[in-house]
């Protein structure tokens, strides 16, 4: 499923890639570490690559931004004193580990709030479906696009972990 | 020196197609005040983030100098940025630190690189040069050929702890410092 992930993304226009990883996604972050194609800047920290990501697209570029939900937390300031003062968009893609409280304990106060949490930041997400996850993807996109403010795709367990 | 004067006399040595990232605080509304230019981007927000985003401009626009300004609060806030930077190896991407040890916007409570020297820790990340410059002489020797070599580079700029009057804020609504650096970024 990564592969297929991979191609949607550049797709629809996304042609930079950063992020820090996750089980979750595991089959996409293979392939970005394998292929230098790709460009992919491993982060140290989910609010750095969003701070490469802005750089990226200041440059120019469509990024996409890889973490896993905890991440989402170290990321509020980015979120909201950068991409969404200066409209600078990225999609993020936000696993979502703790889904109806079943994972390791460290995941399960994130995994309820997740989508709350995106709601206060007011921030459009998808929750993602395999069956239309083209049409997710082209919807979040236009979205993005229209906007400049960044969107997330959140990745349940068991769509693109293999 | 005053961090003023130091971030101006680095503008001033700046080619007209190089690209420079501020970090907020008080060296983004410095370098505004004195040498605003489309092809300068100052964050206002997301202390800590400035070098990132001077890395990922860097990557995707490799024919043009980037050139971070950046604080040592800032530095400090996201210490792992420098690493990526080393990884990256990007020979466009220059870090030059105002450090005066404190926090400039916030009454200059003291940081902790007045023991923690951050051009040490650059060079041994892994950055190409690094150097320390603490009078105006040594600093503008330094940028008279520092951006010309390869990067990654830190240069470290030793200021005055104070702030100087007569700096205002950074007046230009963000979303169009983001419209007008990215046309800058672009183009040519």
């Amino acid at each position: 499923m990564g592969r297929r992930f991979l191609d949607l993304l550049e797709r629809h226009g996304y042609d930079f890639f950063t992020g820090v990883p996750c089980s979750l996604f595991e089959s996409v972050t293979r392939i970005l570490d394998d292929e230098p194609r790709y460009g992919y800047v491993s982060a140290v920290r989910e609010d750095a690559a969003l701070g490469l990501a802005a750089g990226a697209y200041l440059g120019g570029r469509q990024p996409v931004v890889l973490m896993q939900n905890s991440g989402l937390g170290v990321s509020v300031n980015a979120i909201v004193s950068l991409n969404q003062i200066y409209d600078i968009p990225a999609l993020l893609v936000v696993s979502w580990r703790g889904q109806d409280g079943r994972d390791a304990p460290e995941h399960l106060v994130m995994g309820r709030v997740t989508e709350p949490f995106l709601r206060l930041l007011d921030m459009p997400y998808e929750v993602c479906d395999p069956a239309s996850i083209d049409a997710q993807l082209g919807a979040l996109t236009a979205t993005m696009r229209t906007t400049r403010r960044p969107v997330a795709l959140v990745v349940p367990k068991g769509i693109l972990d293999r | 020196m005053t961090r003023a004067d130091a971030v101006a006399r680095v503008a001033a040595s700046l080619g007209r197609d190089a690209l420079a990232v501020a970090c907020n605080g008080m060296i983004g509304r410095e370098l505004y005040t004195r040498a605003d230019a489309p092809t300068r981007f100052y964050m206002i927000g997301s202390m800590g983030l400035a070098a990132s985003i001077g890395l990922g401009l860097a990557l995707v626009q490799p024919s043009r100098t980037v050139v971070v300004f950046d604080g040592d609060g800032n530095v400090l806030m996201n210490l792992g940025a420098i690493a990526s930077a080393a990884a990256a190896a990007a020979a466009n991407f220059h870090h030059v630190v105002f450090d005066n040890a404190a926090h400039g916007s916030t009454g200059c409570q003291r940081t902790i690189s007045d023991r923690v020297p951050l051009e040490d820790v650059a060079r041994a990340a892994g950055y190409r040069r690094c150097a320390r410059v603490a009078s105006a002489g040594a600093l503008d020797d330094a940028v008279a050929s520092w951006f010309d070599a390869p990067g990654p580079s830190m240069l470290l700029v030793v200021v005055d702890r104070a702030n100087v009057p007569g700096i205002g804020r950074v007046e230009l609504p963000p979303a169009e410092i983001a419209v007008r650096f990215r046309a800058a970024c672009t183009s040519s």
